[in-house]
């Protein structure tokens, strides 16, 4: 692996660029460099290993029973990466993707790097930027004190950080059990774990349980679950959570069987789930779909990854949430796949190479099913009472949202935008796409899939005018300002 | 809001200020680990209500760590590592043009 430090290093043109260094872009890039293919892997943190293997080469945390072994196995994926003849961006981000329009057939990339920004070209993209918490808007989730579990953790992992005082998580999703055991072994003082996974689930969850028991996670998670369960204070039932205090939080006020009990607090941690992360993915063209199971926005791809738009494949989380494990073995199929349409593979070689790294993602993706019916978040917490900020960037809330639909008839997020800004803050609906989407759809009697989603346009990045400037001009892009 | 866990790998310690204020980071730190780790409780003020914001998702997509660093306003503090002497300011309502 070749680091690239300064845009100035990267090449005119690649054979692939794989956008992401989580597992599923860290084996992507190592695979098809492995395949001959010229590979440059551009991810916008300071270091490989993505949001699950966060830091794993440079973690101040010494004590590996903190975070885990499924942690530490992090480190494999990234070696393998670092031995594979391939260019690495770290620090560096993408804003732009589209066909290039001079060259048929192949992709122009807008990245920026230590300040500056540059256009390249390549013929195949791999994006691989993973999956995002879901939004988990309650009143007072914007008050300082209060952030996602998922933070708490790339904390930790990154800076060997605890929440000092009492802390206390909420929500639901099997990785509130790791986020809640990694930050108890860390030290953090822990004071309830709030569970809000509706009871009536189980029923739905049931019909999948077979599937469940052939999981090669059962054991593990039940026992992740048992301990966790007997170390914390658990509640489960929870209905309605509300954060609040004066500029920072100071408590968190807990529904459940029909009662409210308030429980004073320094940190509040956040988490019902993730989702895949859609802005790159939504703003290259690529079609989506609302997945009923997973309840949110999922690119439509074939069997190996590739997307409507002939040349993008998606892998890992951001093609449909399926774990770290999963997340490795899809990169490495979308990589067999580029190689095929590169002419480096035929079609029977890359079925032959691909087979048993297929038969191994099925059997990784067994019981997801199970745990995506049981883990659906409960209707109030995804559209959630009026008094509650959605959209954080332009603090618009529910009830204002709620109003626009239905006294003003606005029948989708793109028309809410243009009434409310939500949406158009920095974090280009991030935050409240989801949460915009479900609350029409709720006035509307509508189904999220029939509501759609925002249309994003790149940049999906903020990239300053000062770099855009500065951009080298094609002789297209001069006649096209000067007459 | 945060403090090191026991038993950490030593790091080089980084000299930072924040509004001013003379503070230690570690080398491999983001900003907005850094300003967490020393107790800073909020890093930005919203443009539309002047609310103020703490880092929320640590993972470069919700923009609440926006800081000025180093005089160029609206970054997101948990994407930058720390650097030694950087000046890293609150970030109050939306980037101004002359910073442009
Ligand atoms: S804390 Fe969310 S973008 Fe930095």
């Amino acid at each position: 692996m070749t680091p690239l430090t300064d845009i100035g290093q990267l090449a005119e043109h690649y054979d692939l660029v794989v956008v992401g260094a989580g597992p599923a872009g860290l084996s992507a890039a190592a695979r098809a460099a492995e395949l001959g293919l010229i590979v440059l892997l551009v991810d916008e943190n300071p270091t490989p290993g993505g949001q699950i293997y966060r830091a794993i080469t440079t973690t101040p945390v010494k004590d590996r029973a903190v975070l885990g072994e499924d942690y530490w196995r992090g480190s494999s994926i990234v070696g393998r990466f670092e031995r594979a003849k391939a260019a690495y961006a770290p620090g560096c981000t993408v804003w732009s993707l589209g066909p290039d329009e001079g060259e048929p057939g192949t992709f122009e990339i807008g990245l920026s790097l230590g300040g500056k920004a540059r256009m390249i070209a390549a013929s195949q993209a791999i994006l691989t930027t993973g999956a995002q918490e879901r939004p988990f808007p309650i009143p007072g989730w914007t008050l300082p004190g209060v952030m996602t579990a998922g933070a708490a953790q790339i904390a930790l992992k990154g800076a060997g950080i605890v929440p000092v005082g009492r802390t206390v998580i909420a929500g639901c999703g099997p990785l509130l059990y790791l986020l809640a055991s990694q930050l108890a072994a860390a030290g953090a003082e822990i004071v309830a774990v709030l569970d809000t996974t509706p009871k009536r689930n189980w029923t739905k969850a049931l019909a999948a349980f077979p599937d469940f028991l052939r999981s090669p996670y059962l054991a593990k998670g039940l026992q992740l679950m048992a301990q966790t369960r007997r170390r914390l204070h658990f509640v489960s039932n929870v209905t309605g959570l509300a954060a609040a205090g004066e500029g920072r939080l100071a408590s968190v006020t807990v529904e459940r069987k029909g009662a409210a009990e308030t429980i004073v607090c320094d940190t509040l941690l956040l988490h019902q789930g993730v989702i895949p992360g859609v802005n790159l993915t939504n703003a290259a063209g690529c079609e989506h779909f609302f997945d009923n199971e997973q309840h949110c926005w999922v690119p439509k791809l074939d069997r190996w990854f590739a997307s409507s738009v002939p040349g993008i494949a998606i892998a890992g989380d951001g093609a449909g949430i399926g774990g770290a494990e999963s997340a490795a073995l899809r990169g490495e199929i979308a990589a067999f796949d580029a190689a095929r349409r590169l002419g480096r593979l035929t079609k029977p070689e890359r079925d032959r190479k691909a087979a048993p790294v297929r038969a191994e993602l099925e059997r990784r993706l067994r019981g997801r099913r199970f745990l995506d019916l049981l883990y659906k978040p409960a209707p109030q917490f995804l559209a959630p009472k009026d008094e509650t900020i959605v959209c954080r960037c332009e603090e618009v809330t529910a009830g204002q949202i709620r109003d626009a639909a239905r006294r003003l008839g606005v029948t989708g997020p793109n028309q809410m935008k243009a009434f409310l800004r939500c949406g158009m803050g920095p974090c280009q609906g991030r935050l409240c796409g989801p949460t915009v989407v479900e609350l029409i759809a709720e006035v509307r009697g509508r189904t999220p899939a029939e509501i759609g989603y925002y249309r994003l346009r790149p940049p999906v990045k903020p990239v300053t005018l000062a770099e855009l400037a500065a951009l080298p001009q094609t002789e297209a892009s001069v006649e096209a300002v000067v007459r | 809001m945060f403090r090191p866990m026991r038993d950490l790998a030593p790091a080089v310690a980084l000299n930072f200020t924040f509004d001013g204020k003379a503070l230690k980071g570690r080398a491999g730190d983001t900003v907005a680990a850094a300003l967490l780790a020393n107790g800073i409780v909020a890093c930005r003020e919203t443009p539309v209500s002047g609310a103020p914001r703490a880092p929320y998702c640590l993972m470069g997509i919700c923009f609440d760590c926006l800081v000025v660093i180093d005089g160029i306003g609206n970054r997101q503090g948990c994407l930058v590592p720390l650097a030694e002497g950087m000046a890293v300011e609150t970030q109050h309502g939306r980037r101004h043009v002359e910073e442009v």
